[in-house]
């Protein structure tokens, strides 16, 4: 309690204006802005493998089952940062027993549930199964057993039931992607849905958010693609990274669009709020919003990528443009997440005044914690790599 | 598996929800009862009466009749329910009584406020005022006493001679009892224009205007504020 | 999962599992029907043995500013009534003062809450044009953004029109607070649970009014039934033009204020 005191006298000195006396202490926190980031990129990497397979890309074959890998590993820590954040994580469960049919929040286990359950298990598991079965019978130990486990136990590798496979993974993947946007434009309703934010408040949140988290899973997918070829010492499919990169690039451009649509319509209704928005974009939020999320995060890798397509770039040059363009797409991507969450609490709802958020170290809402939290997805994800390999030469042909 | 995992949520839903949630609403029920059985510390007003009758009857007839015997003495409850277990404070010192009679601007005009750092300062206020019937020591002489803000600002303006009584017919009982027996106001243009007509003897340095034609169908001070009629 | 695979007995599987569907589905309420029904009779209702029916009343408050002095006692009768940390940052009420210059800026502050009152402002009288105290608190919305968001049923509305919060089932996540447009609510330094005004539910239930209209030396707050035609609130409402805090949010307020001015938000 004197801990939390002490923090609130600190940031009293940082208030400018009016602002109600309840509003000093920033409730949503790193960990919040960290939620949103993990569901983006599970949505957007869900999204680029279902385009294997239902729109028939055939270059991104090679990230197919790194993205639902990849998916999976960041859809196991997307409910942590919530649980952290609350004040009473031990009583979480009584979100699944007595939901609040009204809240939006409520409806997260059950999104969440689902989107676990019956899509990204499911999908996997016809995927792989196939292979499982083949690989137990060439393994020893404990590889076998755990191979076994995870393909329950089946042994069926007839024409009929690797038909029925197929099919069943173009089913799970059809229902995937209203799935996958609803996974993602549910977290985009959370803050668009609040009324008396009006940073927040907008019909066109849970659209921005979803089409920023395709963004930010395909720059991911790229990424871990470029990262780990080299490492197994492949070679780096260039057809496949171009198809990445001009995805990326044509997500980009409606994200962009749309978010210049949400600026000017703000900025052209002038309401009661824009004069407060006006000095927090100006003032507080500007290296983060207009520096690093807008300048940095979009329109320099949507330029040096434009400026791939335009011009015959050698091959080891376009690599690094793209990867460059990859991690400032991350870095623009968490931004955006932070100027959302952060950003909306920054202003008073008197429209009266601005405050500050100070980011604590240690402690459940801390920075390590958050760190910690962002770095899990990828040793998970690393395991799973050795469990269930995605690479093509793994397959069992 | 599907109806395993169906049936432990049910039993578990079973076992953890309140039995009582969801009696009258989406919540326990019980919520309620347990918000109700919290502590009263304010006694409420109507019970000092039982045994301080004598100083609730003073401060009945007072300017602080509507002032509850805990805004100054504090959370009573303790006291009503045992008197010989917590024998309630009041508070002599300056400090308490300005925190509604120092002179704010923001404050409601006619609310009786003073310039504590020039209002007998060092005494304490309980040393003229009794504070369950506190009227002024002695019947204030000047306007001045209570319309602190109206005279300041007539003191800045051209009308810092004109006192208040040529305007403002007031009866005596309006020292003792200012909202029942009220100053009256002038009513008509011809009253302003006694020393501001064109036609009028007043002295040279008093502006003048034709009164007939100036400011036609308005009133003087719909225009002019009479504490400070410059016009700015 | 296991059983769609398998494909020889598909379709008798599959009648199979939608019949169990339907019987664990059905079980999935029918124990709560049941519960419902025999532990109603057994739990015995304090609130009503008091005498004290919740569907018989509907409580508001009216505020009429001309009469608010930013004298605070009603900040701090609230901490002393309800146990809310004495900290500046925690407050079921608040009194905020509005200075409006001549040239049109508006200077709101409140030192503390103001459960200190305010201190004169120096040298800024000549442009004052209005100013006053506007005394804030939960506004007991009849259309509860609040309620609207608890992700799990641990504030609501009781049948007499009052905003609880039950911080035994409360797990912080905090919503709440961000879907009040007014700041009403602030999460408790000490239990992690989100907190605000109850109207002073105990007392209310008890026949007593909330600390801060007790101990309101002007009855600048009016505290009473909405319903009920001889209440104090009801002559309030009818002797006065009344507004409420930001109604553009269709929260429909049970805190009405008399002569507010437009720069109140």
């Amino acid at each position: 309690m004197e801990e939390i005191v002490n923090h609130l006298v600190s940031l009293t000195k940082e208030i400018s204006g009016y602002i109600y006396p309840n509003e000093i202490e920033l409730h949503w926190g790193l960990l919040v802005v960290i939620y949103p980031y993990i569901t983006g990129l599970v949505a957007g990497a869900f999204i680029l493998a279902s385009l294997v397979k239902v729109f028939n890309v055939k270059e991104l074959q090679p990230t197919y089952r790194m993205s639902l890998l990849t998916a999976l590993a960041f859809l196991f820590v997307a409910p942590l940062p919530l649980l952290a954040h609350l004040g009473h994580p031990e009583k979480s469960y009584e979100i699944f027993l007595t939901p609040n049919t009204s809240s939006a929040m409520a409806m997260f286990g059950f999104v969440y549930a689902w989107y676990l359950m019956a899509v990204l298990l499911l999908e996997i598991w016809f995927d792989y199964r196939r292979d499982l079965i083949v690989w137990t019978s060439n393994e020893k130990g404990i590889r076998k057993w755990l191979h076994k486990i995870i393909s329950l136990f089946s042994k069926d590798i007839s024409e009929r039931a690797l038909k029925f496979d197929k099919k069943s993974v173009q089913m799970v993947t059809i229902i995937g992607i209203p799935s996958a946007f609803l996974l993602h434009g549910y977290v985009g309703f959370i803050f668009g849905s609040i009324k008396a934010n009006p940073w927040w408040s907008s019909v066109l949140m849970p659209i921005v958010f979803l089409f920023s988290a395709i963004v930010s899973g395909i720059a991911l997918i790229l990424l871990i693609y470029m990262v780990i070829t080299p490492l197994r010492s492949k070679e780096i499919d260039m057809k496949c990274l171009d198809k990445l990169a001009s995805y990326l690039f044509y997500i980009m451009i409606i994200d962009f669009s749309l978010e210049i649509l949400d600026f000017i319509h703000r900025t052209y209704e002038a309401e009661e709020s824009i004069k407060i928005l006006a000095e927090l974009v100006s003032g507080r939020l500007f290296v983060s919003l207009v520096v690093i999320q807008l300048l940095m995060g979009m329109i320099i890798p949507l330029g040096s990528i434009a400026a791939v397509k335009f011009f015959q770039v050698p091959n080891e040059l376009r690599k690094s443009i793209y990867f460059v363009s990859a991690i400032l797409v991350q870095i623009g991507i968490f931004s955006t997440r932070w100027n959302v969450v952060i950003g909306g609490q920054l202003f008073s709802k008197s429209f009266r005044g601005l405050t500050a958020y100070k980011m604590t170290f240690f402690g459940f809402e801390g920075l390590l914690m958050s760190l910690g939290l962002l770095l899990l997805p990828i040793l998970i994800l690393f395991i799973l790599f050795k469990i269930l390999p995605p690479w093509d030469e793994a397959r069992s042909n | 598996m599907l109806i395993f995992l169906v049936t432990a949520f049910i039993f578990m839903r079973s076992i953890l929800v309140p039995p009582d949630f969801g009696k009258y609403g989406h919540y326990r029920a019980s919520a309620i009862d347990e918000i109700i059985s919290q502590e009263i510390k304010y006694a409420g007003h109507t019970v000092c009466y039982d045994c301080h009758d004598d100083i609730v009857d003073l401060k009945k007839t007072g300017y602080h009749k509507n002032v509850a015997c805990e805004v100054c003495h504090g959370p009573a409850a303790l006291h009503t329910d045992d008197p010989g277990e917590l024998k309630l404070q009041a508070p002599r010192e300056r400090g308490y009584c300005p925190l509604c009679h120092e002179y704010i601007s923001s404050r409601p005009t006619g609310f009786p406020q003073i310039v504590s750092a020039s209002h007998n300062p060092m005494k304490p206020c309980i040393s003229c005022h009794e504070p369950h019937d506190p009227k002024p020591p002695q019947t204030p002489k000047e306007c001045d006493a209570c319309h602190a803000e109206i005279s300041r600002t007539k003191s800045l303006s051209h009308h810092v001679y004109v006192d208040c009584i040529e305007c403002h017919q007031t009866p005596n009982e309006h020292k003792i009892k200012p909202r029942e027996y009220l100053p009256s106001k002038p009513t008509t243009r011809e009253f302003c224009g006694n020393c501001h007509s064109k036609d009028s003897t007043t002295p040279e340095e008093i502006p003048k205007i034709d009164i007939n034609s100036h400011g036609e169908r308005y009133m003087c001070w719909q225009c002019h504020y009479p504490h400070l009629p410059e016009a700015q | 999962m296991e059983k769609v695979n398998n494909q020889k007995s598909n379709d008798i599987k599959r009648r199979k599992f939608l019949k169990n569907l339907f019987l664990s589905l059905s079980g999935l309420f029918l124990p709560g029907i049941v519960s419902a029904a025999t532990k109603t009779g057994r739990l015995k209702d304090l609130i009503l043995s008091l005498g004290y029916d919740p569907k018989e009343h509907l409580w508001g408050m009216g505020i009429d500013i001309d009469k608010c002095i930013g004298c605070g006692r009603c900040v701090n009768a609230c901490k002393e009534e309800n146990g809310v940390p004495r900290d500046p940052f925690f407050f079921r009420t608040w009194v905020e003062r509005y200075r409006i210059y001549d040239n049109r800026e508006t200077l709101v502050d409140s030192p503390n809450g103001a459960i200190d009152g305010f201190k004169p402002s120096i040298n800024d009288e000549g442009n004052i044009i209005r100013s006053f105290f506007v005394p804030k608190l939960c506004n007991h919305c009849d259309n509860p953004p609040c309620v609207q968001v608890c992700p799990v049923g641990a504030t609501f509305k009781t049948d007499d029109g009052v905003i609880l919060v039950d911080s035994k089932y409360c797990i912080g996540c905090r919503y709440c607070i961000q879907a009040c447009p007014y700041g009403a609510r602030f999460l408790d330094p000490e239990t992690r649970t989100a907190e605000k005004c109850t109207f002073c539910y105990h007392r209310i239930t008890k026949e007593l009014s909330p600390a801060c209209v007790e101990v309101c030396p002007t009855q600048a707050r009016i505290f009473g039934e909405i319903k009920k035609k001889p209440s104090p609130l009801v002559r309030f409402m009818r002797q006065h033009v009344l507004g409420v805090l930001k109604p553009a949010l269709n929260t429909e307020p049970k805190v009405f204020y008399a002569n507010m001015d437009m720069e109140v938000r």
